[in-house]
């Protein structure tokens, strides 16, 4: 379908935005890359009484390195995180998450900050957000505020984000020595939403796994991190029988809803496949390096 | 009714025109500009069929406001096939029958121009993987991965011998 009829808006810078939103009042919405909203509009899915676009906020742009920690501004846009040397050298989990993301004309204009706010529970970018203990960087006119990504996504596209805010950026944690991230799904085709989907994040020191975060997502209403089969990794080698009880306990942490592609049960299944995948990809990857 | 005045460039013409904050920009080129190479398909992101390049990027025209674009170069297929510089990829698709019923012809040439402009490679599996978002209903898929293949082996032959 056409879209709704809207009104139009441009910040160029934040200043300028928060004056155009406080005039445009509470029907109007944020537009940045517009990938997911100008879709939902399609549909009809929201009648916003105006698009405020913020692509050319230059405040929002940008990856840049601080210390320990990479700040990767709100407008990055998919195609910046496949290509970034420095995401490739301290937060990989995330160029490997881009090109998983739609197709590569979508992944062109999609932006971080789109993904985030919009938090579709089959995303990627939110998963990986959990994985890595990132945190985001909202901003009202009062203020800044941080969210950890472990308590921003609340449930089906609904965030810790407040009405008077923007997301301004991701701060996320440089990879660390020992660190093993990877994210997997499983989709029908190329580019669609997976059926299924894992983040997971491993550190490990002489051998033995010291932290374990492991979030699916496609399978509930948000990123789910999955507690128990972290627990079962906790203190172990990465070996068969450690992967074998991780699997199980996703029996505790998952309890994916029937949908389209077929049942919960299916879906539980397509985790502990993923989980093995990459489980077995990292105990690979260290043999290897031995 | 709002409405924006925007200044771009269309093909290397600059164009003004004020449009309503609704129009994408596919509307925008095939209403406005009568650059009707495009095409409108499922107009939801999903086809791919109106495959156009802003600013040297390869977008979905059905998920771009016109008004957004002051500014902004945008290139559409009747740019590039007036350029000459997808005449190889064109001929291809005859000699290939990629091209049936022709709706998806226009964005199907606009994504595989992008791969081999930007990552030319014969490997099968990456050039679907780069045509994953363009749909044929005709499903002609197989002809149209062996055009785009038959041209990124001769685009890299012709490399290989001016080098």
């Amino acid at each position: 379908m056409k879209w709704p009829a809207f009104g139009y808006l441009r910040a160029t810078t934040l200043r300028e935005f928060w004056q155009i939103k406080a005039d445009a009042g509470p029907d109007a919405k944020v537009i940045a890359g517009g990938q997911s909203l100008l879709a939902t509009l399609a549909f009809r899915l929201s009648q916003p009484s105006a698009l405020i676009d913020i692509s050319r906020l230059a405040e929002l742009q940008g990856i840049a390195s601080h210390g320990d920690t990479l700040r990767i501004g709100a407008l990055t846009r998919h195609v910046e995180l496949e290509r970034s040397e420095l995401i490739a050298a301290h937060a990989p989990l995330l160029g490997m998450a881009a090109p998983l993301i739609a197709h590569p004309a979508i992944r062109n204009r999609g932006t971080i900050g789109g993904s985030i706010a919009f938090a579709d529970p089959a995303a990627e970018l939110p998963a990986c957000l959990v994985a890595l203990d990132a945190v985001i960087v909202l901003a009202s006119e009062t203020g800044e505020r941080r969210v950890p990504a472990t308590t921003f996504f609340l449930g089906l596209y609904e965030t810790a984000m407040r009405d008077d805010e923007i997301i301004m950026a991701v701060d996320v944690p440089k990879q660390r020595p020992g660190q093993n991230t990877v994210i997997l799904e499983i989709a029908r085709r190329s580019g669609d939403y997976a059926m299924a989907g894992i983040a997971c994040s491993i550190d490990v020191a002489d051998g033995v796994a010291s932290t374990a975060r492991l979030v699916y997502f496609g399978v509930g209403e948000a990123p789910v991190q999955a507690r128990a089969a972290s627990v079962a990794l906790i203190g172990k080698a990465l070996s068969e029988s450690s992967i074998a009880a991780a699997q199980a306990a996703l029996a505790d942490d998952l309890d994916p809803p029937d949908d389209l592609h077929g049942p919960g049960a299916m879906k539980l299944h397509l985790c502990r496949v993923l989980t093995g995948r990459a489980l077995a990809g990292f105990a690979g990857e260290r043999r290897a390096a031995a | 009714m709002m409405r924006v005045d925007v200044s771009l460039t269309v093909n290397g013409e600059r164009v003004t025109r004020s449009v309503e904050p609704r129009c994408h920009l596919i509307d925008f080129l095939r209403i406005d500009l009568g650059l009707t190479g495009s095409h409108a398909g499922c107009e939801h992101g999903v086809c791919g069929a109106c495959t156009v390049r802003v600013d040297g990027d390869i977008v979905r025209g059905c998920l771009v406001l016109a008004a957004s674009l002051d500014g902004a170069s945008v290139e559409t297929i009747e740019g590039l096939s007036e350029r000459g510089t997808i005449h190889d990829l064109q001929e291809a698709f005859v000699a290939r029958n990629a091209a049936q019923c022709g709706f998806c012809t226009p964005g199907m040439l606009m994504t595989a121009a992008d791969l081999l402009d930007h990552h030319c490679t014969t490997d099968r599996a990456a050039i679907r993987e780069h045509l994953s978002g363009n749909y044929c209903r005709c499903t002609g898929y197989q002809a149209i991965v062996d055009a785009v293949e038959e041209v990124a082996r001769q685009r890299m032959s012709m490399k290989a011998g001016a080098a």
